[in-house]
């Protein structure tokens, strides 16, 4: 497992647990003792650091290597998934993969981004960088929704969409804003979840939802910390200060009421417990959707503008 | 300690410098051709070089008198809260918020002006980028939002004008919010089916271009704008390449298939004259009234003086604030005599 400064303390003590696991079977009891002591060492540290990790901590949480991506929620989460492809003007793009599938039994349009899982699928993919073709992929596949009144769910998971050559000359910008257009126009519900990383309009532009929903260790954020820092403080030195001055976590877009729910993740992240925590996402958009059924076309399209015309304005 | 020098001199001073209004520069090189241009010619040209037509950053009343066919109305934009995330940098955003204010006199990048284009009504939101850049955050969506609102009640058309580096980064998560709040605003447009336009000017990138910016109607796009999602360097970085020339450009945007014109400044209030007779129902032109109004800016006039004296004396009457009822009864009133006719 890939260590995040924090977690190496609870790193060493994992792999001491596996040495002494790996030891013949023995009766002897001391040893039994030092494991079963051990183990709950690592809970108590896991714990702990997970329980008050820092605005900086919680991007490396979120963008940990081996934190459940999409293709894994499709397969935890979903039935009979069947990828649809093409935006039916210039390209397919890997970065945003979408299509029908079944949300306990029930038929659904799903969408995200997928980062890929090890060198090959990342280049694939492009780390969940879309480019135009991905979101005028989302935009086919909302209208298909509209038809048919199927529910959305979009998983998001992106550092932000393609900044490249190709992706501007084709209507990047074009792209993104009729995205989140046809979010507003759907006419059944939408739920979005940020998974992992909400990077900015690569995000907005498919979680322009009824429900928005957040890992508990999730980020979403209208510039990467990085990026922020590079220009505020004119050095990306200060990443860390400008992921708490940009209130990212789960917890501060809760507060500021623009997210609606958090799930919370396992004790030590989504990444050590991955079954737990899609089986988490599962339940909370069973619960979700169901609440949202049987819905109204028009009202459903009319609470969703209304609930962000109400975004962060002042009470009346 | 000199009596002469102290006293009397700095009076002397004083009283000639109130005669005689010099601004500290009264040349500046084009940054385009390096030619010399001359602050009253180039004002009186629009701010647009007068040897070779690169088109110069324009002040926002600057622009609003040229865009309206003589004067406009400011609206105002509702209030928002400040500062909500508490962000600091090396300074506080309160503080800057502080400086942008006293600087522009203004409450934030966006004004919001009602007047006619070709005796047709319309409502304009431009934004203002001496005012941090022109950066979106709430009060700028707000502003967008509440135009499209008057537009929709006064059955007006709505020009967005942006200028704008992109989302206002001390707003955090709230700023990308504007992306969705301000295409709902194109979205009252459509609904109401009056025509939504976007004057593209320099810059116009980032989250603004992404959201309400890209949806217009019509897409008009000043000479030499730069329009684009991601910023230069962020994309060198990536592909680590020199960009072509030309990138990113109003004319690069009408080549690819994103802005319908490029369009001089001076022709831009003809264009949009055009426009909205094609578009506009027949019966909203109006005869240019209220020329006279004592309350409007005038077009000639610097509209900043007028809007900060206006300010000064403590007349809002002229801001809608608190229309809706006001504006619902004069707008059925409107309606009335428009169906007489």
């Amino acid at each position: 497992m890939s260590a995040l400064e924090f977690e190496k303390p609870v790193l060493e003590l994992e792999s001491k647990l596996t040495e002494l696991m790996k030891m013949p079977a023995t009766d002897d009891m001391d040893i039994h003792k030092e494991i079963t002591r051990i183990q709950q060492k690592i809970q108590r540290l896991l714990h702990e650091a997970y329980s008050k990790l820092t605005p900086a901590q919680k991007v490396q949480v979120a963008r940990h290597a081996e934190r459940p991506r999409f293709h894994e929620y499709i397969a935890g989460t979903f039935t009979d998934f069947t990828p649809l492809a093409g935006d039916r003007l210039y390209a397919e793009d890997k970065a945003l993969v979408g299509g029908l599938a079944k949300l306990d039994g029930r038929p659904v349009v799903v969408m995200g981004q997928e980062k890929g899982w090890d060198t090959d699928s990342r280049i694939k993919h492009n780390f969940g960088m879309a480019r135009p073709e991905g979101y005028r992929k989302a935009q086919r596949l909302m209208e298909m929704a509209n038809q048919f009144q199927l529910p959305v769910i979009s998983l998001v998971d992106t550092s932000g969409a393609y900044p490249g050559v190709d992706a501007e000359e084709r209507g990047q910008s074009e792209a993104i804003a009729k995205s989140i257009e046809s979010c507003l126009d759907l006419s059944v519900p939408m739920i979005s979840v940020i998974i992992g990383e909400g990077g900015s309009g690569g995000a907005i532009a498919i979680a322009t939802a009824n429900r928005i929903l957040m890992l508990e260790h999730a980020i979403y954020s209208v510039i990467s910390p990085e990026g922020c820092a590079s220009i505020l403080w004119r050095s990306a030195t200060h990443a860390q200060e400008a992921a708490a001055a940009l209130k990212l976590t789960a917890q501060d877009l809760y507060e500021l009421g623009l997210i609606d729910e958090i799930i919370s993740e396992p004790i030590g992240g989504a990444h050590r417990h991955k079954e737990e925590m899609i089986e988490q996402v599962k339940l909370s958009l069973i619960r979700n959707l169901s609440s949202l059924t049987p819905w109204n076309t028009e009202t459903i399209r009319l609470d969703r503008r209304k609930k962000f015309i109400q975004m962060g304005r002042l009470a009346a | 300690m000199n009596w002469l020098t102290n006293f009397i001199r700095p009076k002397i001073r004083s009283m000639v410098a109130g005669q005689k209004e010099v601004p500290d520069n009264l040349w500046q090189k084009c940054p385009s051709c390096d030619g010399m241009l001359f602050h009253r010619e180039l004002k009186e040209n629009s701010n647009v070089c007068y040897h070779c037509g690169h088109h110069l950053k324009i002040y926002v009343t600057e622009r609003l008198d040229i865009l309206f066919d003589d004067g406009y109305d400011l609206l105002k934009s509702p209030a928002v809260k400040q500062d909500p995330l508490k962000f600091k940098d090396r300074k506080r955003y309160a503080d800057r918020l502080k400086e942008a204010k006293a600087k522009t006199e203004r409450e934030d990048a966006i004004v919001l002006a009602q007047g006619t284009i070709g005796g047709f009504p319309v409502i304009v939101a431009a934004f203002d980028f001496e005012f941090m850049g022109g950066s979106m955050g709430a009060a700028v969506g707000e502003g967008i939002l509440r135009a499209a609102e008057v537009a929709v009640e006064e059955q007006a058309a709505l020009i967005v004008v942006p200028a704008s580096g992109g989302a206002r980064m001390q707003e955090g998560a709230i700023s990308l919010m504007q992306m969705p709040r301000t295409v709902i605003a194109r979205q009252l447009m459509k609904e109401a089916r009056l025509p939504y336009f976007v004057l593209l000017t320099d810059p116009t990138t980032g989250g603004v271009s992404a959201s309400f910016a890209m949806l217009g109607d019509v897409h008009i796009a000043e000479p030499g704008a730069m329009i684009g999602f991601a910023g230069k360097r962020v994309i060198e970085e990536t592909i680590r390449q020199q960009l072509p020339d030309g990138f990113q450009t109003a004319e690069y945007l009408v080549e690819h298939g994103m802005v319908d014109m490029v369009v001089a400044r001076k022709d831009q209030r003809a264009t949009f004259a055009k426009l909205l007779g094609f578009l506009m129902p027949q019966s909203a032109a109006l005869s240019v009234q209220h020329g006279g109004k004592s309350k409007r800016v005038k077009t000639g006039a610097s509209g900043k003086a007028l809007e900060s004296a206006h300010k000064a004396s403590g007349n809002i009457a002229r801001y809608v604030a608190d229309i809706p009822a006001d504006l619902t009864a004069a707008n059925s009133d409107k309606k009335q005599k428009r169906a007489k006719r």
